[in-house]
């Protein structure tokens, strides 16, 4: 068993769904993080059998919505003189711009360069998104 | 005025817009003449990146029937395409030209990206397999008119249903009206998706899938027929096989009601024979006419145009 101190200041991101960890930590940029970074995986978990869980020794400002697309059952708390100041439960954002790309080669996005392509959320179960030039479903 | 200030997908007009759409083609079928000049002085442009003489011919008429003008392509190798020019900048540019812009892409959302950077409303005359609203509303304006309304109809759709967008689209608009009830006929490996069935179940429309046309066809009031392109499948096996699978012919006819209608988006192939062309329940070729009806209706609204004083 591996043994990991409890955060003074950061943000701890659990409940992650086992195998979800480093996506979410490549994802947030957490490599580039000059701060200490703890990605855990395949934790024993009562709730959930096995988890992810990753531990940031800062306060930065996390992107929900990378969050809320990979694994919106995911927990974050915010951690100041080690004690939780914020919890938040996420949900899949009603739209996303700037994360996904559209998976249909015969969409015109593919061929004609838009930065600001919006994708709707049609299915918060399944987290599927659909593109807004073409309407195929994509998700992360 | 239209809500919309372009027309993308058929889901852009309210019911009562589609309304107030038919009535107005309906106004305009009795009285050419008296829109002769509605648009006079203003221009259209119809930017056709890939061929499709009917739809283009459709709209160009309509505009100069509405005494407008027409500009436009129906070979991007002689457009600024050829030079590299994205699709924005073309948007912006024959935006300073016209008043409106038809455009007919064979990229999913081209005419949704046009409308975003165009000073004035855009069509979509076709985008790839996406979307095709104004061969949905010609399908609507002729049922209108043959029927009189939508209301308590049972409408028959036959042939290639899996990869028939204006059959989506269509089955789709007809569902938004009170008491329809559709006969999806096809065979199996081209069955009509599940997304089109979802958003019926949605609504509770009826619905019942099979793949005898001659077993059904006697119950419809519309019976829509649809080619199987040769361009959605892989294999050229497959398409033979499918291509032949419905053929309307005049034996079938004789089990149809007296007043059904049969329409078609055309071109066709083989799936109606041309012996069906003599039976005057076969409006697919009144059906172009209707086309370019709605289209000059539909030109008036996205460009605002008054009606004229009778």
């Amino acid at each position: 068993m591996i043994n990991v101190s409890k955060l003074k200041e950061g943000i701890v991101i659990d409940h992650i769904r086992a195998g979800h960890g480093y996506k979410i930590f490549l994802q947030l940029g957490l490599d580039a993080l000059d701060d200490v970074v703890v990605l855990m995986r395949n934790v024993e978990s009562t709730k959930m059998g096995r988890k992810d869980l990753i531990k940031i020794e800062t306060n930065l400002d996390l992107n929900l919505d990378v969050l809320g697309l990979i694994d919106p059952d995911v927990t974050i708390t915010y951690v100041k003189e080690g004690k939780c100041v914020q919890k938040i439960k996420l949900s899949p954002p009603k739209t996303v711009t700037g994360i996904l790309s559209c998976k249909n080669p015969r969409c015109i996005t593919n061929q004609e360069h838009i930065s600001d392509v919006r994708f709707h959320l049609v299915d918060a179960k399944t987290n599927l998104y659909a593109c807004e030039y073409c309407d195929a479903r994509t998700r992360l | 005025m239209l809500e919309c200030k372009s027309l993308i997908a058929p889901s852009d007009l309210s019911l009562t817009e589609l309304e107030k759409l038919i009535a107005l083609a309906r106004r305009i079928i009795q009285n050419p003449a008296r829109y002769a000049e509605v648009c006079k002085g203003k221009i259209l442009a119809s930017l056709f990146y890939e061929p499709s003489t009917r739809t283009k011919f459709s709209f160009d008429a309509a505009m100069l029937r509405l005494g407008g003008s027409t500009l436009g392509f129906s070979d991007p190798s002689t457009s600024s395409t050829a030079k590299g020019e994205t699709i924005a900048d073309s948007a912006r540019t024959v935006g300073q030209y016209a008043d409106l812009i038809v455009v007919r892409h064979p990229k999913e959302g081209t005419a949704k990206l046009m409308s975003r950077y165009a000073a004035c409303p855009v069509i979509n005359a076709g985008d790839g397999g996406h979307h095709h609203p104004t061969q949905t509303l010609t399908d609507l304006l002729t049922i209108d008119h043959y029927k009189g309304n939508f209301s308590g109809l049972t409408v028959g759709v036959c042939g290639d249903l899996k990869f028939g967008r204006t059959i989506h689209s269509l089955t789709t608009c007809l569902a938004r009206f009170q008491n329809v009830r559709f006969l999806f006929i096809s065979p199996e490996e081209l069955a009509m998706p599940v997304f089109v069935k979802e958003e019926l179940d949605a609504k509770g429309v009826s619905y019942t899938e099979t793949t005898s046309l001659e077993g059904c066809i006697g119950e419809l009031d519309v019976l829509y027929m649809s080619r199987v392109q040769r361009e959605r499948f892989i294999s050229e096996e497959e398409y033979l096989r499918l291509k032949d699978y419905f053929v309307l012919t005049t034996e079938k006819m004789a089990l149809a009601k007296p007043d059904m209608i049969v329409m078609h988006p055309l071109p066709r192939v083989n799936e109606i024979a041309t012996e069906v062309d003599a039976d005057p329940r076969a409006v697919y070729f009144d059906q172009v006419k209707f086309g370019m009806y709605i289209r000059m209706a539909l030109i008036m609204k996205l460009l605002g145009m008054e009606e004229p004083h009778a």
